[in-house]
């Protein structure tokens, strides 16, 4: 199902959609193939990989530390390709999130064009702002993968009406001002933010990502948004465990419980 | 196409420079180059930071003619003396005029990076000088190489960061306050050290250390009565060698040469040579070289020096080199050390290490320009900082750090 199809049946619903995050190639490529199906069959909507980067400038510590952890391993960006594939061919809609110079690197046509191949809907762009891309939009248009840009609370009006006028499939707003990682509670920023977007484009559906860690969260953000991203906490679940099963068991025991908070959005 | 139109309304030098930042930070960014317009014409910031650099950092500097290395090197050889700066380095220039922007913009704490600890020194100390609170992010390898640095930004009051992420170097401290700059732009300016990442950083710094080139312009015109033949500086991230570059940039006639950190040499993969040993990507913000594997990873850099092991550059030096305004080469460990130890010996002068890669650099080319000039050259060498932070480096390196008894006389001469 295409991104934007999936939005819209979350909406006929009155839910939002669960979109869960993991690196690619942590702990290692199978493992990684093996978390996010796991995660698709608890629950997430759509699972976001991430393309392991050796500089993180977005990323808090655990997102930081599992991409080392497969840099470390040596994985390379054609097995981000393959565990895409793996991943949307059980079943799956997948949207990349990758920092730019991998892509600049890989051929900015290049990757539009495998990255469709190997199955991908969409592809989240932390560094790379509308301003920058003008090659991002022609290579994404002609290959049909949708583009998320990011919108902020520091962003102005103008800039979100023109960050939004770029985005395709759902717009990512982060919530608040700060990197990834779960906080303790919702950011107070973040429904303001969702509501300037709206102002910009109703019909455009926000993702609202950065601090989200447990279902009463999720169920909180879901209140306001039409997609909930999780990242650090779902990874947490497989770096802090003693062994491999435990970690998966947290992991499907995570994606249930955020599945459930996004189909009872707080009124 | 002439370099001082440069950058464009977007920050772009050629396809280089420009902003590849989280959507966050694009409203600081904005905020902060419409800061630097209006002070750039105004005379009251402009007299605040003249005043600054002339009573408090002791410029301008001196441009002082190296008689007896001028002698070894078969070249006429001009130092510009920013080791003699308050803070001994080019540093200080860039960090007054960003602590009195950040002043000017109402944002009481700055925050920095630092590899040799000299930029984390140099704005620990304009911190203080302007009553900012200053936190340093340092690679956790770094504290260890440049101790004293960290002692001397504690005793500024400035508060050290040890990063321990990656590769625990610059590049990692330079990630980290990227990282607290998005959860506190309210309050906080980034005090960039370099005339690299995004817009309008580059620029604004250059422009901040650009007076090294304008008072080594007019010293030249005044000590020599003409141009010199080249200008040579070393490149980290580029800013005192943009700052000596950028006002000879029109003048035809001057070579411009960077000499990039070799390590133990270009073809061994162990270097900081962006430009000469690295390719065209994005990091920190710019499009520029970038020491990056074949699926854009960035590489790690080995240098000798602190100040150059950095695996990007500043994007207007990309320009100039693809443009081929200015010439890079890289210098190696071992060729910049024999400089130091040169300099030392002809001078009296301990240099930065750094700087030691911009004499071993202008020493090389000499024979090849007395050649295509047909006489004796006059080489500028943009002299960026003094030694003192390096002592236990090179005593180490010469192998010079035993007890005094041990020591054989003549030994090491
Ligand atoms: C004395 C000195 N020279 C040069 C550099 C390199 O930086 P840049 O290339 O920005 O001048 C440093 C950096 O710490 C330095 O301390």
């Amino acid at each position: 199902m295409s991104i934007a199809e999936i939005f819209a049946k979350a909406r006929a619903e009155e839910r939002a959609l669960l979109i869960g995050c993991m690196p690619a190639g942590f702990p290692t490529v199978d493992d990684s193939i093996e978390s996010m199906i796991a995660m698709h069959e608890a629950g997430c909507d759509v699972i976001e990989v991430e393309l392991p980067y050796s500089d993180p400038v977005m990323d808090g510590p655990v997102i930081q530390k599992a991409s080392d952890i497969a840099l470390g391993r040596g994985v390379r960006t054609r097995d981000t390709l393959r565990i895409i594939e793996a991943v949307a061919g059980a079943g799956a809609t997948v949207v990349l999130m990758t920092y730019w110079n991998p892509i600049e690197k890989y051929g900015v046509n290049a990757f539009a064009r495998d990255l469709a191949a190997a199955g991908a809907t969409g592809m989240i762009t932390p560094d790379l702002i509308p301003d920058e891309a003008a090659e991002w939009i022609a290579a994404s248009d002609e290959h049909r993968i949708d583009r998320t840009f990011l919108v902020s609370p520091s962003s102005t009006d103008e800039r979100i009406a023109m960050t939004v006028a770029q985005c395709r499939g759902f717009v990512y707003a982060t919530a608040l001002m700060g990197v990834t990682g779960a906080r303790t509670s919702v950011s107070s920023q973040a429904p303001d933010l969702v509501e300037r977007v709206r102002h910009a484009n109703p019909d455009m559906p926000v993702g609202v990502g950065l601090g989200v860690g447990n279902g009463a969260q999720a169920a909180e953000v879901a209140g306001f948004a039409d997609g909930v991203i999780v990242g650090s906490a779902l990874i947490r679940c497989v770096l802090d465990a003693p062994d491999r099963a435990t970690g998966l068991s947290r992991l499907r025991a995570l994606s249930a419980e955020l599945a459930e908070g996004v189909r009872n959005p707080a009124k | 196409m002439s370099a001082p139109t440069l950058p464009d309304l977007s920050g772009h030098f050629g396809r280089y420079g420009g902003r590849f930042v989280p959507e966050a930070l694009v409203r600081a960014l904005d905020e902060l180059d419409a800061a630097y317009r209006t002070a750039k014409t105004d005379p009251e910031f402009q007299a605040q930071f003249k005043d600054l650099l002339l009573n408090y950092a002791g410029t301008p500097s001196l441009l002082y003619r190296a008689e007896r290395l001028s002698a070894r090197l078969g070249a006429e050889i001009l130092l510009k003396r920013e080791d003699l700066n308050h803070t001994g380095a080019h540093k200080v220039r860039n960090v007054l005029g960003q602590a009195l922007l950040a002043k000017r913009m109402g944002k009481p704490r700055v925050i920095a990076e630092t590899g040799a600890g000299q930029h984390g020194v140099a704005s620990a100390t304009a911190a203080a000088l302007l009553d900012l609170e200053c936190v340093v992010y340092m690679g956790e390898t770094d504290t260890e190489r440049q101790a004293l640095n960290v002692a001397r930004m504690r005793m500024l009051g400035a508060t050290v960061v040890p990063v321990t992420n990656g590769s625990r170097t610059l590049k990692d401290a330079l990630n980290e306050a990227l990282r607290d700059w998005v959860a506190s732009v309210d309050t906080t300016h980034y005090l960039l050290g370099t005339a690299a990442g995004p817009h309008p950083f580059p620029e604004i710094v250059r422009d901040f250390v650009g007076g090294i080139g304008i008072e080594a312009r007019q010293q030249c015109l005044d000590q020599l009565g003409r141009l010199p033949d080249a200008v040579a500086a070393c490149v980290g991230g580029g800013s005192n060698a943009i700052g000596i570059f950028h006002a000879f940039v029109p003048d035809e006639s001057v070579q411009l040469y960077g000499f990039e950190a070799g390590g133990d040499g270009v073809a061994t993969g162990r270097h900081a040579a962006s430009i000469t040993g690295g390719s065209s990507g994005v990091l920190h913000g710019a499009r520029t070289y970038v020491l990056q594997d074949e699926d854009g990873q960035t590489v790690e850099s080995h240098s000798i020096s602190a100040g150059l092991d950095y695996p990007g550059v500043g994007p207007e030096h990309a320009w100039l080199h693809d443009t081929g305004r200015a010439e890079y080469e890289p210098v190696t460990d071992a060729e910049a050390m024999a400089a130091f130890q040169l300099l030392c010996r002809t001078e009296g002068i301990i240099p930065a290490i750094e700087s030691a890669h911009a004499l071993a650099g202008a020493a090389r080319i000499v024979p090849a320009l007395r050649e295509e000039l047909g006489r004796t050259p006059t080489i500028v060498v943009n002299l960026s900082g003094r030694g003192d932070k390096d002592v236990h480096t090179a005593g180490a390196y010469f192998g010079i750090l035993d007890p005094v008894e041990t020591l054989v006389p003549g030994e090491n001469s």
